[in-house]
């Protein structure tokens, strides 16, 4: 259930490393905890993210929640097909789901993200 | 359940369950200087004593006076029927309708606030609702810092000064800066907002602007180039706040026609009556971009489980006790009673009576300005004006007070209004509405000729 090809913090983000990219979005847990998600609100291209700081907000029809960044970069793309289709979030947040692209300022802030099987032992602790 | 306040044994358990002595020392981070006191009443009094005390002091009101104030407030009339229908017992509750299914009334009655402001603004979305016309402007300011994650606003010197302060004040809280736009001093656009100055200080790359906030019309009763401001603005990355009228939307551009992405205003006009510093009703109205940032409550139209019309609030999530200290919106009361007052005023009223309201202001003040003329007392600006203008008269403020002796009270000293603006040093602020009528502007300009040639009050009459 949890990909293994992803990094995760305990906020609940993945993070998909392309080369000197890398994409981001949140966990099937994450959207299944939010419930149905109305609205994604996300940074502009050219923004530059700090890592644990927030970059955006998701909304749920019973929640708002701040979205934390893996890690520090530049971004370079988001997926502006949410502000259409938000639910793509809860249907298939590991593909259609995805927020946003950055340019990885530092590579090895990747180290300290969890890996599948740590994340999916922090689920399991609820 | 007992509602009555705690005893003094309820008390005593729980200062020694939090382990405080006395509830006074739950206050000792507050300097004893600025601790209430005791409230120094006098004694009770006989009810009819009281009425005869209250009647004397009411009495002090001077409504007497013909009446040429706006500045922000202004003299409407108002069909019974809205004070009739705000009499009803369904309306008086302050708090929220977070139930829909017994509140499909006061749901229904917001809805229908929004939906006419919409109509009037020409913008997507109206919240329902705000204190006042400042709290209102400020809280659009602040709304263009959170959606532009910039911080820095730019106010028009021609904005009220109170929505100035109240701006300031909220900005100051939220650490953003609010920046004034000068006025042009002289020539044809003289009282309006200086657009060349505007784009200077839209043009340091190292302060970026959030908003760019301009009254139309303009404290001073001028008419701005709005939609060049909204060019300006946008040109780089600002948003543009229109502060509104209400009544002028009917013959005025509404702000989504020129590209304004706020609209906020004072809801005065709307049937609510002149009271000395309210209740009143502030409005907010944006394009449906800015639809998350909005505050206030805002109510929409949806279908219950039987497939019937109904009512709910909706982006809730905006709200602080969701949103906690992110909130776009932090109204918990809200003046749903004033509002439905507006909502009852404009439904009665209809668009055509409200655009007979505004032209019929304006072809009084017309006749106004054409009766203080004659008078002495030329207009001090070239610009185009609604309702309300100011006047050149020398000595203004004493001229004011004496006018005052004659029975008319004669707008506002503009020196007092904007007393830092040279330029307006000698004028009266003056307004017209539907409810000036002909004798009142003889009776002014009578009063004006007689206090220009220097003629004394006879018999110090009031």
């Amino acid at each position: 259930m949890v990909p293994g090809d992803l990094r995760y913090t305990k906020d609940h983000e993945w993070i998909r490393v392309e080369g000197d990219e890398a994409v981001i979005g949140i966990t099937q847990y994450a959207a299944d905890q939010l419930g149905d998600i109305v609205f994604v609100e996300l940074p502009d291209a050219g923004r530059a993210l700090e890592q644990a700081a927030t970059f955006g907000v998701v909304e749920s029809v019973k929640a708002v929640s701040d979205l934390y960044a893996p890690v520090s970069g530049e971004v370079t793309g988001t997926n502006d097909a949410l502000g259409g289709t938000p639910e793509a979030v809860n249907t298939d947040p590991y593909g259609e789901g995805w927020m946003v692209r950055v340019r990885l300022a530092d590579a090895s802030q990747l180290g300290a993200l969890l890996d599948a099987a740590a994340y999916e032992q922090l689920i399991a602790e609820g | 359940m007992p509602y009555g306040p705690h005893a003094a044994d309820d008390r005593a358990r729980m200062l020694e369950t939090i382990g405080v002595a006395s509830v006074d020392e739950l206050f000792e981070d507050i300097p004893v200087a600025l601790r209430a006191g005791p409230l120094a009443l006098d004694d009770p009094e006989p009810e009819l004593l009281l009425s005869a005390r209250l009647v004397g002091l009411a009495s002090r009101n001077r409504v007497d006076l013909a009446s040429f104030l706006g500045a922000g407030a202004y003299r409407h009339w108002t069909p019974a029927v809205v004070d009739q229908m705000l009499l009803r017992g369904e309306w008086y509750t302050a708090y929220t309708p977070y139930q829909p299914e017994v509140s499909q009334g006061t749901l229904q009655s917001i809805y229908e606030y929004q939906s006419m402001l919409a109509e009037l603004t020409g913008l997507d979305v109206v919240s329902a609702s705000h204190y006042d016309g400042g709290a209102a402007t400020a809280e659009a300011a602040l709304m263009t810092c959170r959606a532009t994650h910039r911080e820095r606003i730019l106010v028009s010197r021609a904005v009220h000064p109170h929505y100035r302060q109240t701006l300031e004040t909220y900005a100051e809280g939220a650490g953003l800066v609010a920046d004034e736009i000068p006025l042009v001093a002289d020539g044809p656009l003289a009282g309006t907002t200086d657009l060349e100055a505007l784009a200077r200080l839209l043009a340091d790359p190292a302060r970026p602007v959030a908003g760019v906030v301009v009254a139309q019309p303009n404290v001073l009763g001028l008419l701005e180039d709005m939609p060049e401001v909204g060019r300006l603005a946008h040109g780089v990355g600002a948003l543009f706040v229109s502060v509104i009228e209400p009544v002028s939307l009917a013959v005025l551009a509404p702000p989504g026609q020129y590209g304004a992405d706020i609209a906020a205003g004072e809801g005065q006009p709307l049937g609510i009556p002149l009271q000395y510093g309210g209740p009143y009703l502030g409005i907010v109205s944006c394009t449906d971009a800015l639809v998350r940032q909005i505050p206030g409550r805002l109510v929409g139209q949806t279908t219950d489980i039987e497939g019937r019309r109904a009512f709910v609030m909706t982006m809730r999530a905006r709200e602080q006790d969701i949103r906690r200290e992110k909130a776009a919106s932090n109204i918990c009361t809200n003046q749903a009673l004033l509002a439905l007052a507006a909502s009852i005023y404009l439904a009665t009223i209809g668009p055509h009576g409200l655009r007979d309201v505004a032209a019929g202001g304006a072809s009084r003040a017309s006749e106004l300005e054409t009766a203080l003329a004659a008078a002495g007392a030329p207009r001090l600006h070239a610009g185009a004006y609604l309702n309300e203008f100011v006047v050149r008269v020398p000595d203004a403020m004493g001229v004011h007070a004496r006018l005052l002796q004659r029975g008319v009270l004669a707008g506002i000293p503009t020196a007092d209004l904007l007393p830092d603006e040279p330029s307006l040093a000698d004028g009266l602020l003056v307004c017209a509405t539907e409810v000036t009528t002909a004798a009142e502007i003889e009776q002014f300009a009578t009063a004006l000729r007689a206090e220009l040639a220097g003629v004394a009050v006879a018999g110090g009459a009031r």
